[in-house]
């Protein structure tokens, strides 16, 4: 720890500490554009200068020069930083003047105002009037992708998209190509970014120069309502910011939170925005002769009553999608219970987990603020890139701080970082768990694609002996961790929301002939063959409600306020942004109503009282934003199980990443993506 | 400097010689295991040479995979250094200076010359021996004015003296580098002027 003066005000801070973190750490606020907490330093667009006494007599980039670069005064009297003297309003003017020599002045019509550092800069630190009377730089404006628009104009060249995607994303798609006056931002030749996080260089340019492409010209920051939510595009549950306005979701924004997703979205969870507004079931429908007829809820509701009074309890079976909140599965739990149901399942995909093993056995134990701390990591049968973005940022960040070997088993696929190749199935794995030495911290990563399938719980036991033999569990850590790419499965998992004794699961249920009546909480995922008698509720038009008998509208995440729980066992609350369109409704407040028409009630009437009866029934979800941790024992048993002999490769869990729910199939943009990247996978396949 | 981008027509593929390859392995196993991208510029500068002189999008890619870097961060280097060439250029490419002292020691009178013998800058004459182009100092402002031509400075010049090199170099013949008036590196012109009690005529 080192003194400093900042103003006067005495602070200790790490020697580490740059001169702009230990003013910030004095609660001076230094304007910046280059600086930012989680890419490297560029020390380029030289708004961050101070004074300093006890270095060179200059004003100093205090973003670049680190605490313990500065000497202490001859009698040990700390050194000082100021940081409104004379000499550092002059200099931040000067470079404010400096940097708008170039800049248009057209705030008018840029997307970036009302939100622009570059505005709000001027405004505080700025000169009144420019001294500058020449011609202004003309930049041509980049393709780089469709999600992001350029106005290279208004570029100030702070290099923040630049170092993100070299950095972060690791795809390094950008760059700054001539130099001095002639520097611009672009792509390789304009081609498209490549990266599943590139949205996020349109948050961290501050300026207009690259700005969300399928927001251009919509609306002004300020007229938005702004709900703080979490994201359910997978099971990272990343903390975003959806911003509406009427009855309109406008954008969807990261917010930070260090021990999920930092400040970063994936671009599914960012621009699904149009898919909320397309293919929507706004109300109820009846099929009648093999066509879907609109009808009242009342008329839904009395079909739906019919057919199960009609259907003895062994033939009615229960799903629940990848999108659900906890306590719509809760509730449609309830509702099965009281008909008396043993099929129940969650795992549309057929993922051998089961809550039987224990919580252990089905959470990302390590935890995603974990993976830094990881010294090694196995990664069987997922492809972090595409099940989670975000994640594999952090993985990514992990990598580059050096001394991290990570082994595959699966898929061979460019997942920003190195990785030894193991193979591509079981076998390989169990060669590794016998040959390989054990590591410190081992994070093992087992991901759906090689638990969806039939013989999935003995990848779960061999992933479980790579933790247990190889160094994945130990005093203080647990690397047993299962990456899910359903926000709703662990919530459904911790509800228990599997066959009961003699139930079917999934699979079996939507084999012909096998039920005779399938309720259907927004499983799209799905193929229900011919036979039962369906009933969807969920929001959008899609697989579901295409097989659907009986289409009971619900609401999209946007629309409903609910629990969910992500892959690390991390109970989050989202909450209500718009209401659902027409006469849709939450899905709690559907399966109430379709327990009315039954003649049974279930026993709550309001989403308080139904969160009060999961509370009492699942204490931990009362545990909002914490996780309850899963037992190392309960890894070990699974580790205990005797070996099945395994034969196929593991398959990717994703095919496509831009097309995972029914809101992402909706979604214009999606499909826009999607094309790209298929585009480009024909283009490597030549 | 201007805004720099890759010349419109390309040629298809470029592929290094069996020496340059051998040449670029040497130069990357200088350089510790993950750290190929610190041979670029030398990278490019071998295959601009080897490519008569410039640099083709082709080029640029194939350093690019032969460095395991993103292309994009080659092409940042390539527009950045005026050294490389992103267009063809002549079989003589001349590199004239028109900063401070040569403009004052008459650089105008052999942009003259280069003007109606070659033509504007950039442009390859049709026989492809000949192109210009202006650049900032390169160092020899004593001898000024000066064009480099390829990897030779010519020093000294006059509109008459260039004019002569430009014939010999179009011709074939064999020219003189360095000073056109046979001067010795630095020294002054005709006899000396100052340190003359220590040094030629004047000294003891």
């Amino acid at each position: 720890m080192t003194k400093i003066l900042v103003d006067g005000v005495e602070v200790d801070v790490p020697s580490d500490f740059t001169l702009l973190q230990a003013c910030e750490q004095a609660g001076f606020e230094i304007p910046r554009f280059c600086y930012h907490e989680r890419l490297s330093i560029a020390g380029n667009c030289r708004m961050c200068l101070v004074e300093v006494k006890g270095g060179p007599p200059k004003p100093q980039a205090s973003c670049a020069m680190s605490v313990k670069d500065l000497r202490p005064g001859p009698n040990g009297a700390p050194p000082e930083v100021f940081t409104k003297s004379p000499m550092v309003k002059k200099a931040r003017e000067g470079v404010m003047e400096f940097l708008l020599i170039n800049h248009p002045l057209d705030c008018p019509i840029c997307d970036q105002g009302g939100e622009c550092d570059l505005q709000d800069q001027a405004l505080v630190f700025g000169v009144d009037s420019s001294r500058f009377h020449e011609n202004k730089r003309a930049v041509e404006d980049k393709y780089i992708g469709v999600l992001v628009k350029t106005e290279m104009n208004r570029c100030i060249h702070c290099t923040r998209c630049v170092r993100f995607t070299a950095e972060v994303a690791g795809t390094g798609d950008m760059g700054a190509i001539g130099r001095g006056e002639d520097m611009e931002i672009t792509t390789y030749l304009e081609s498209a970014m490549t990266s599943e996080l590139q949205g996020n260089v349109a948050d961290l340019c501050p300026v207009g120069a690259l700005l969300p492409k399928p927001q251009s010209f919509r609306g002004r920051p300020w007229e938005y309502q702004k709900t703080e939510t979490i994201d359910v595009m997978d099971a990272l549950g990343a903390a975003i910011r959806v911003d509406s306005r009427g009855r309109e979701v406008m954008r969807i924004l990261p917010r930070v939170n260090d021990l999920v997703n930092e400040e970063w979205i994936s671009d599914k969870t960012r621009q699904i925005v149009d898919g909320l507004k397309t293919q929507r079931l706004d109300r109820p429908y009846i099929r009648e002769s093999g066509r879907l007829r609109a009808a009242s809820w009342q008329e839904a509701l009395a079909a739906v009553a019919a057919k199960t009074k009609a259907t003895p309890a062994s033939r009615i079976g229960a799903l629940v999608g990848d999108l659900a909140a906890v306590e719509e599965s809760f509730a449609l739990k309830l509702l099965a219970e009281q008909l008396g149901t043993p099929n129940l399942d969650c795992r549309q995909d057929g993922a051998k987990l089961n809550p039987k093993f224990g919580r252990a056995s089905y959470l990302f134990n390590a935890t995603v603020a974990g993976i830094e701390q990881a010294g090694a990591a196995l990664i069987i049968g997922a492809n972090p890139r595409k099940e989670s973005p975000v994640l594999n940022a952090r993985l990514r960040k992990r990598w580059l701080k050096g001394d991290f070997k990570i082994s595959l088993v699966g898929e061979r696929a460019d997942l920003t970082y190195g990785y030894d190749y193991l193979g591509a199935g079981p076998e390989s794995l169990m060669q590794f768990i016998r040959s390989a030495k054990p590591a410190e911290k081992l994070l093992v990563i087992v991901g759906q694609g090689a638990l969806a399938r039939d013989d999935g719980e003995a990848a779960l036991t061999l992933a479980a002996q790579a933790a247990q033999n190889l160094g994945g569990l130990s005093d203080g850590w647990n690397g047993f961790s299962v990456l899910h790419t359903a926000a709703a499965r662990v919530g459904a998992l911790d509800l228990k929301f599997t066959p009961g004794a003699g139930g079917l699961d999934a699979r079996a249920m939507a084999k012909a002939g096998a039920l005779d009546l399938i309720f259907n909480l927004g499983a799209d995922e799905i193929a229900i063959e011919p036979g039962a008698f369906v009933v969807y509720i969920g929001a959008h038009g899609d697989r579901g409600a295409h097989r659907a008998d009986v289409i009971l509208p619900g609401a999209a995440y946007t629309e409903k306020s609910g629990l969910y729980v992500n892959t690390e066992g991390r109970v989050q609350r989202a909450f209500r942004v718009v209401f659902p369109p027409g006469e849709a409704r939450e899905d709690w407040a559907v399966l109430r109503a379709l327990s009315g028409a039954l003649g049974a009630p279930l026993p709550f009437d309001s989403l308080a009282a139904l969160r009060r009866r999961l509370v009492e029934a699942h204490p931990h979800f009362a545990q909002v934003d914490e996780i309850v941790p899963g037992e190392a024992a309960q890894v070990i048993a699974l580790a205990n199980h005797p070996a099945v002999a395994m034969k196929d490769s593991f398959a990717p869990a994703i095919e496509n990443f831009y097309f995972t729910n029914p809101i992402a199939r909706a979604s214009a943009v999606m499909a826009e993506c999607s094309a790209l990247a298929q585009g480009r996978l024909a283009q490597a396949a030549e | 400097m201007s805004v720099r981008r890759l010349a419109e027509k390309q040629s298809e593929t470029f592929e290094f010689t069996p020496e340059n390859k051998a040449w670029l392995d040497k130069q990357i196993a200088k350089y510790p295991d993950g750290r190929q991208a610190s041979v670029v510029v030398p990278a490019l500068w071998q295959a601009q040479k080897q490519n008569d002189n410039w640099l083709s999008q082709a080029a640029i890619e194939n350093v690019a995979d032969a460095l395991g870097m993103a292309k994009i961060r080659v092409l940042e280097i390539a527009t950045f250094y005026s050294m490389f060439n992103l267009a063809p250029v002549g079989k003589y490419f001349i590199q004239l200076c028109g900063t401070t002292p040569c403009l004052l020691a008459g650089s105008d009178e052999i942009i003259d010359v280069l003007q109606r013998r070659v033509g504007p800058q950039r442009r390859v004459t049709d026989d492809g021996l000949f192109s210009w182009l202006e650049v900032e100092c390169l160092g020899a402002s004593c001898t000024a004015p000066m064009v480099q031509i390829n990897d030779d400075y010519y020093e000294d010049l006059t509109a008459e003296n260039f004019e002569k090199l430009l014939d010999n170099l179009a011709a074939g013949r064999p020219v003189k580098t360095g000073s056109q008036i046979g001067r010795v590196s630095s020294e002054p012109v005709g006899k000396l002027t100052s340190l003359t009690s220590l040094y030629g005529d004047g000294a003891k």
